[in-house]
């Protein structure tokens, strides 16, 4: 423990854009720009990674420095003075990204990023000049082979944040840079499909993707990001309890996403939690009560007409021979209120004990 | 858990027992890879040479069944070099004595015999676990699920006091909860011996005050059934009439033919659920349920942390969340009930529970600034949590057990209940697989799931598979003694020769029709689901 609050004991005074803050040792210029509001710009860094200094947007002026440094990548030391968005470095970044931007295809409109895509949004804040630079947008031909990975190479802006998450947070590696120099691109050893390369399918990649190079296969054209309702909830599956976030739009669920930040997931989600829940919208699930009828058929039917067969049924046998006649399952996969006043039911109103679970199972 | 998940990674030595933590608890399984990477070391304990076998710096493929003596002889190696932890057994433990005596019936050698792991790797495991400054045990359903399986707990534990491992970030003694909700379950009194928050439902006290709170006297005042108990009280008669909520018993228990034959036999049978499952095809009556993205509730993880669940569609046609449901039920038989949200029933879920005493639906909206999650804002309330001005408890037993002092437990090695034979020489061990989830209801729904595991299908060794002329991805037939199933099989090095492997996802061919239900732990009712004897043949 002493370890740990030792970490977050703010002794070092540190001064952004005019303003002094209280920061942590160890704590990263970008860290503690955001801790008072400041954003700065990155497209390579995730808080799930280690920071990499590899885009050049996260550049800001500290004083006394030769140069530039990286936000992402420096440490804060006592009494340094940071300027964030200086003239100079608002060149700086938008010269990075009219490069990017250079190569990049720009088919926003049909690329599912659009509305969710760190480069849209920058191209938009520094006010890029689409031509200085002519556009050559990449050509390479994407590859299909993943029934929840939609890959765009043409899109890729080699930030390497795939690369780190796969190896680093996964322990698997499934992607490398490939080629070099014009011709780099994200893919697999070998060029072999992601299933034969130790791919989990835990779509960690997709999430981190800055852009629209890798993204959820199945949710394509389904609605913009801009469309959907977010609720932050948990997911139902294991007993982790990871926090997502459930996009929603006309009635239906139409993705998942994890906060990076947020719960005991911090972003992170596994094949489940990220592509498992079309079970939501499926045809099959059951929508009206049913009841067995004279041929021994379920059919459906109205609550009251269910609800009469149970209280008739309940109280019959009760009567004939109490409540020690009648078994109980609760369920895992209900909340805690449900399950509460399931076992008040039981004890309180059948009169037995008889009450358990598959927990065990 | 004792801990929390995010704490795991501050241990130096992970030990994982019993845990497929990488496909059955895959973020959870993120933070031992973080510890990985900062230089911890790892050890496993599998039959299997699952994924974190793979990663680990000491496998101990154990036989299936054999945990008891692998760890008595880790402990016997422990006392035998003297690296017990003599502060903590004096101050926070009690019953060493007769604990040491049992460990003197099993030595090292002995154990191995037993277990099938080399003793030198017993003793390698039990030097890294008991020397290293902060160490975590992780165990999951490879420990419980066995007719000895409060033996196995109880061993874990014994080790965890021994070596003083518990009690601090990083060292702790961690089950992995394999559903989203049972813990929650279990803490609300889905259970035949307590009410919610593990009061006895036979103590006069606690009877006297759930029977002042629900305004009622309370018929039944002794323990109740469990789930086995209750299918073989339908077999004789006593129970006439069942009501499962949210449960696939049919593909989840043991013994598959037994359940649907009881499930057959129950008189009047009401099974509510999202689905027209397996179970729910034997109901009288089945009512349709909203899914937790339909509702407003809580869950509790695995940690002990109760989280929000939010509504964000709403129930699908007819269908309306369980609580609703049960209070429909619940009035129609007179209990004159009035909640109007899930937020009044967790109002009273504080009022009468002593573990969720401070809990509001309004802390659990707020961010809790947690100051171990340095980076993290992380919602909700680890339980302990009784007062309304409680934090709530990251770490249990930091300063002393629940009951005050740890009682170590002298336990004695016990034979798997099924051992192989020479008609069903191999034997089959269940578990989950990453894509899946428990009975199937909701992920072979998902297409992008089906697509990745489309078909059921039988872990099998190259060995035996040669010897028994069977293809990688040919179909077989598995058969033990209550019956068979046709997987298709996948040969792998994960598996050792006389050991197969299946998931019980799958209901065209359920592991548990082979699995068998007449072995419980005598005390948690358990039942041997991770070893059955059974012979795998070739389909032509
Ligand atoms: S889905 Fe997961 S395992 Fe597969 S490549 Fe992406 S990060 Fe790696
Ligand atoms: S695919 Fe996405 S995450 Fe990977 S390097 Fe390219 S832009 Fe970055
Ligand atoms: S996302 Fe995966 S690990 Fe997280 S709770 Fe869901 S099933 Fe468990």
């Amino acid at each position: 423990m002493a370890v740990v609050n030792e970490a977050v004991e703010k002794t070092l005074t540190v001064t952004v854009n005019g303003r002094e803050v209280k920061a942590a040792p160890g704590q990263t210029v970008l860290e503690v720009a955001r801790s008072i509001g400041v954003e700065i710009p990155t497209l390579c860094h995730d808080d799930r990674l280690e920071p990499y200094g590899a885009c050049r947007l996260c550049l800001v002026e500290v004083e006394g420095a030769r140069g530039p440094v990286p936000a992402c990548a420096t440490k804060v030391g006592d009494g340094m003075t940071v300027q964030t968005n200086t003239d100079k470095i608002r060149r700086l970044r938008k010269f990075v990204i009219e490069l990017l931007l250079s190569n990049h295809p720009l088919d926003c409109p049909v690329c599912e990023a659009a509305g969710d895509c760190r480069l849209q949004d920058y191209a938009y804040e520094y006010e890029v000049n689409m031509s200085p630079w002519g556009w050559h947008p990449l050509q390479f031909e994407s590859r299909d082979d993943h029934p929840n990975i939609a890959r765009n190479p043409n899109r890729c802006i080699l930030c390497g944040r795939c690369v780190r998450i796969c190896r680093d947070v996964m322990g698997i590696g499934c992607w490398g840079f490939t080629n070099r120099g014009y011709d780099t691109i994200i893919d697999t050893p070998y060029n072999l499909p992601l299933e034969e390369v130790g791919c989990v399918s835990c779509g960690q990649c997709i999430s981190t993707c800055p852009v629209g190079a890798l993204s959820m296969k199945r949710s394509r054209y389904a609605a913009r990001h801009w469309q959907t309702d977010k609720t932050t909830t948990i997911c139902p599956y294991c007993g982790v309890g990871c926090e997502v976030v459930v996009h929603t739009h006309r009635d239906a669920l139409v993705r998942t996403t994890a906060t990076v930040g947020r719960g005991v997931n911090n972003g992170n989600l596994c094949v489940k939690g990220r592509f498992g829940f079309d079970f939501q919208n499926s045809p099959d699930r059951l929508t009206a009560p049913l009841v067995r009828d004279e041929n021994g058929d379920l059919v459906p039917t109205t609550w009251d007409v269910a609800l009469d067969r149970v209280e008739q049924n309940f109280k019959r046998i009760k009567a004939e021979s109490g409540g020690s006649a009648f078994a109980v399952l609760a369920s895992a996969k209900c909340t805690n209120e449900e399950n509460y006043v399931l076992q008040k039911f039981t004890r309180a109103v059948l009169g037995t004990n008889n009450m358990d679970h598959c927990a065990r199972l | 858990m004792t801990n929390s998940i995010k704490d795991l990674h501050e241990a130096q030595v992970i030990f994982v027992v019993g845990s497929n933590t990488t496909e059955a608890h895959p973020v959870l399984a993120l933070e031992v890879i973080k510890a990985l990477r900062g230089g911890a070391t790892l050890i496993v304990a599998d039959p299997r040479r699952i994924d974190l076998a793979r990663k680990a710096h000491l496998h101990l493929p154990l036989r299936p069944g054999t945990n008891v003596a692998l760890l008595k002889g880790m402990m016997r190696h422990v006392v035998d070099m003297g690296w017990q932890d003599d502060d903590f057994i004096a101050e926070r433990t009690e019953n060493y004595e007769a604990f040491c005596e049992s460990l003197e019936s099993m030595t090292v050698e002995q154990a191995s015999d037993i277990c099938g792991v080399p003793a030198d790797d017993i003793r390698r495991a039990a030097e890294l676990y008991a020397t290293a400054d902060r160490a975590n045990i992780l165990y999951a359903m490879g420990i419980t699920q066995h007719h000895t399986g409060t033996n196995n707990v109880l061993s874990v534990a014994n080790l965890a006091m021994l070596t003083g491992q518990i009690g601090g970030p990083g060292k702790g003694v961690n089950p992995l909860r394999g559903q989203s909700n049972v813990q929650g379950a279990c803490d609300m009194g889905g259970l035949p011996d307590v009410f919610s928050g593990y009061q006895k439902v036979d103590n006069p006290d606690a009877i006297a005050k759930m029977e002042a709170a629900w305004g009622v006297t309370l018929a039944d005042r002794e323990k109740g059934m469990t789930v086995m108990e209750m299918m073989h009280a339908v077999d004789t008669g006593k129970i006439r009439s069942m009501y499962i909520m949210g449960e696939n018993p049919v593909l989840s228990d043991p013994d598959q033919h037994h359940v649907e034959d009881t499930l057959g036999k129950v008189e009047f049978l009401v099974v509510q659920d999202i689905f027209l499952t397996e179970t729910a095809e034997f109901a009288d009556v089945v009512l349709p349920a909203a899914s937790s993205f339909e509702k407003d509730g809580t869950f509790t993880n695995t940690e002990r942390r109760i989280q929000r669940v939010r509504k964000a569609l709403e129930p699908r046609g007819e269908s309306m969340p369980d609580w609703r449901i049960v209070q429909s039920i619940a009035n129609r038989m007179g209990a004159g009930w009035d909640y109007r949200s899930a937020e009044d029933i967790m109002r009273e879920v504080a009022a009468v529970t002593p573990q969720y005493g401070g809990v509001t639906f309004s802390r659990l909206e707020n961010v809790i600034p947690d100051v171990e999650y340095a980076q993290t804002d992380v919602c909700g309330l680890q339980w302990p949590c009784p007062t309304d001005d409680h934090p709530g408890t990251p770490i249990l037993h930091s300063q002393q057990f629940s009951r005050g002092r740890g009682l170590f437990s002298a336990i004695e090695y016990i034979e798997p209940a099924e051992l192989v034979s020479p008609e069903y020489p191999l034997i089959l061990t269940t578990g989950r697989e990453l894509v899946h989830y428990h009975t199937g209801t909701m992920t072979r729904q998902a297409a992008g799931l089906n697509a990745l595991v489309p078909e059921a299908r039988v872990e099998i060794s190259q060995q035996d598979a040669a010897r028994l002329g069977i293809e990688h991805g040919a179909p077989v037939r598995v058969t033990s003694l209550r019956g068979s199933i046709e997987p298709v099989a996948w040969v792998t090095d994960r598996v050792s020769p006389g050991l197969v492997f299946m998931a019980f996802h799958y209901a065209e061919a359920p592991a548990n029709r082979l699995t068998g239900a007449e072995s419980l732990d005598p005390i948690a009712k358990i039942p041997e689901l991770k070893v059955t004897a059974v012979k795998v043949e070739a389909l032509s």
